[in-house]
């Protein structure tokens, strides 16, 4: 059974002036367990609806959301969701330790052996010594990693991921592309991911739908079969990279031209 | 003061000036002493008021007065403001009572209070009560309005049950604003306090200044007032104390108010 | 947002409505709350026959003299101090001092030098509006931008014109912070003054009317004065925004 399926789904909005805008129009697709899949797609076609109905968090107008074969309304038990604006999300008045014993403490851990669990994400994330620093002492880059540890620490079995690199500058990001690699194959959770960076997405998936501009639907599915584990020099250094790239960026400019 | 740290010599030194300016100028004329007497002549009425316990019970009472109004209006009106600042309905309703109530000093509600209660305790801390809602309960509502929507995502992704966002993100993240009304707050309870005493009182630092004063005892007058200050100082700064260790990591990403 | 508007007019209405069966009904004691009806009709009573305007044109001379007296002498002390650093050194531990005591306890000094006259009230006004227009124009000079400064520099202005041309203009923002602080106090000493010290104005009809039990009458001052907090506030909005135009746009676009 496929740890995640969307079926159908659609979100619609109501506009101030009576007009219904459809944010996401129709998708359907299925996600096995331990998988890495992408959504990439341009920008405004919805992706982050898409996700935060997938999360629980938004009522899709239509369709449903099957995790584990049950039907979810609300925010899925096992399900955790990393947001793109990191420093809106993480607790600013605690510190990266405390930030990471949340995410336990909602996981209902008891706070003994939590700790230590903590420290061990911390480390993993490569924040060992910042434990008791806050939020704001940090760069974007360490702030989404604590972000990122927040969200382990809870132990779903789903994490989805709304485009967590964008704001960062492109140095960092291929530094927390790998370590969320890392993190992926050593605990084996399934990760849903959206970008509206190709490559990125390229890199790190098993699969990857490319999403149509608004309302959003899929107009692709690929299989990415590089070996793992990947590397930033020679995955990206293959020339089918290249290929798989300039097919789907030609599909999305296609669709921005349209817009 | 001024340079952080640094002992302000010619401030302190100036301010000698003015004492002994003071206590020159009264001693130089029987006549103004009774208006003004000399600085020498209020210490020692001063000291005299508190070791001959005298003026101890006034003090006391004012103390426990002050407290009982300002915690009940602070238990009070943080509840309300968590409550209106999430439930916009209940918001919307009474918004208009609110902007109503709020252009009338709250000075006036004595006359009111001492037709329903009398002049003694009850009265004293029903109306500190009153006047110290008001900015708690602006601030609060605030706070809680202004809480970032990712967070309050975050905490639903999380799978967090009410009470658990209540207290685990509502609070913390509205309490900059919380702690800004509470400070607020701290000097109108005591100014209505004191007020209240000298209105309609027995007791009191309120009562007992202006009944010095009625005397003609204007030493000890002047004594009471000294006193009032530093009781509104040591306040001040039990306050300032009690924030720096609640609110360290608000500190830290530099806001500035003034008032 | 008129929804919400409505809503909260229906509610306010509901509760006048309440407020009114409750107190004919005698459910609450018509003598300690009366009837809305019974205010409203007192207060026009006291509008048409002058009594209120009266009370209210006492304690509004009083405050107005008071308060202004306190812009003319703390605003160019402010400015003075946020600009000569040896100056602010020096006063400072006097404002520090001063600056905790609670208004009203000020009343029985000012009482002890002017008994119950005007220049009681007058004098503890003063006093108590100081402290928020002195520190928000102290504040206000001190966090002037270097780079405006620097600026003004740069055009070789003198320092006059650069004290007229920019800083003047730099914090007048924060002078009208202050000043806004200050009337609700103004508005609050004036009444305290009288309830506690005089014989005519708005706080002593109030507490006054109590006194001789007639409570709807004590209402209608209350009435009154919330009416008049209002209108000050407006007021001085419209001042706000016809002195400092560009600085009311940026406050508006904020909300």
């Amino acid at each position: 059974m496929p740890i995640l399926e969307v079926q159908r789904l659609s979100k619609s909005y109501r506009q101030m002036g009576g007009e219904t805008t459809v944010a996401v129009g129709n998708i359907s697709c299925q996600v096995e367990a331990g998988e890495f899949v992408s959504f990439v797609g341009p920008s405004g076609c919805g992706k982050t609806t898409l996700l935060m109905s997938i999360a629980g968090l938004i009522a899709p107008t239509e369709g449903k959301i099957l995790v584990k074969g049950q039907e979810v309304s609300g925010p899925p038990a096992n399900l955790v969701l990393v947001f793109q604006e990191f420093n809106k999300s993480l607790f600013a008045w605690r510190s990266v330790l405390g930030n990471v014993l949340f995410g336990l403490d909602a996981r209902g851990k008891k706070r003994r052996e939590a700790e230590g669990k903590a420290k061990v994400l911390i480390e993993l994330v490569g924040l060992k010594g910042f434990e008791k620093h806050y939020p704001w002492e940090l760069s974007g880059g360490m702030q989404q990693r604590v972000a990122i540890a927040r969200a382990l620490a809870y132990e779903p079995e789903v994490l989805l991921m709304d485009e967590p690199f964008g704001s960062l500058d492109a140095l960092t990001r291929l530094e927390l592309e790998d370590a969320l690699l890392r993190l992926w194959e050593e605990l084996g959770t399934t990760i849903l991911f959206i970008t509206h960076d190709i490559e990125e997405a390229i890199y790190l998936s098993d699969r990857i739908w490319v999403l149509s501009r608004r309302p959003s639907e899929i107009i692709e599915e690929l299989r990415i079969e590089f070996p793992r584990p990947r590397n930033q020099v020679t995955t990206r250094g293959q020339g089918r990279f290249m290929e798989i790239r300039n097919q789907i960026y030609k599909q999305i400019s296609n669709e921005s031209r349209h817009e | 003061m001024s340079r952080a740290g640094q002992f302000n010599k010619t401030g302190w030194l100036v301010f000698g000036l003015f004492l002994l300016i003071w206590e020159c100028g009264s001693r130089s004329s029987a006549n103004l002493q009774l208006y003004i007497p000399p600085i020498s002549q209020i210490i020692g009425a001063l000291s005299e008021l508190i070791f001959s316990g005298l003026v101890t019970t006034h003090l006391l009472t004012t103390v426990r007065r002050f407290l009982e109004g300002y915690l009940l209006a602070a238990v009070i009106a943080v509840s309300a403001g968590v409550a209106l600042g999430y439930f916009r309905f209940a918001h919307s309703l009474l918004e208009m009572l609110i902007e109503f109530l709020r252009p009338m000093p709250s000075v006036a509600i004595i006359p009111v209070a001492i037709l329903l209660l009398g002049i003694g305790d009850s009265m004293i801390v029903a109306v500190t009560v009153y006047a110290s809602l008001w900015p708690i309960l602006v601030n609060t509502i605030d706070g809680v309005r202004r809480i970032e929507q990712t967070l309050i995502d975050t905490g639903r992704t999380f799978g967090l049950g009410r009470r658990r966002m209540l207290w685990q993100i509502v609070l913390p993240a509205a309490s900059p604003y919380i702690v800004t009304g509470l400070r607020i707050s701290l000097s109108i309870a005591l100014i209505l306090v004191t007020t209240a005493e000298m209105v309609a009182g027995s007791k009191g630092l309120g009562f007992f200044i202006l009944d010095e004063e009625r005397s003609l005892h204007s030493s000890n007058m002047y004594a009471g007032i000294i006193l009032v200050a530093v009781l509104g100082y040591a306040l001040n700064h039990l306050f300032i104390a009690l924030e720096r260790q609640a609110m360290q990591w608000h500190r830290g990403m530099g806001v500035r108010e003034t008032v | 947002m008129r929804e919400s508007k409505l809503n909260g007019l229906l509610c306010l209405l509901g509760l006048l409505a309440l407020w009114e069966l409750m107190a004919q009904a005698e459910w609450i004691n018509p003598l300690i709350v009366p009837p809305v009806s019974r205010i409203v009709t007192i207060f026009a009573d006291l509008i048409w026959s002058g009594q209120i305007p009266l009370q209210i044109l006492a304690s509004l001379k009083r405050a107005m003299v008071g308060y202004l007296l306190a812009a003319l002498l703390f605003i160019p002390l402010g400015i003075f101090m946020g600009l000569s650093e040896p100056v602010h050194r020096a006063l400072e531990v006097i404002v520090e001092m001063l600056r905790p005591i609670p208004p009203p306890v000020i009343i029985p000094v000012a009482m002890l030098f002017f008994g119950l006259e005007d220049e009681m009230k007058i004098s503890v006004i003063f006093f108590s509006c100081a402290w928020p227009i002195l520190l928000n124009t102290l504040d206000g000079v001190r966090n002037i931008d270097r780079v405006l400064l620097n600026t003004a520099r740069t055009f070789g202005l003198p320092q006059r014109k650069i004290i007229r041309q920019v800083i003047l203009p730099a914090c007048s923002p924060q002078i009208m912070t202050g000043l806004r602080v200050s009337l609700p106090i103004m508005l609050i000493l004036v009444v305290i003054s009288e309830m506690v010290g005089s014989t005519d104005g708005i706080g002593y009809f109030i507490l006054d009317s109590q006194r001789r039990f007639r409570v709807a009458q004590m209402y209608a001052g209350m009435l009154a004065l919330a009416i008049l907090g209002y209108v000050l506030n407006q007021l001085f909005n419209l001042a706000h925004r016809s002195l400092l135009p560009w600085h009311w746009g940026m406050t508006q676009r904020a909300r």
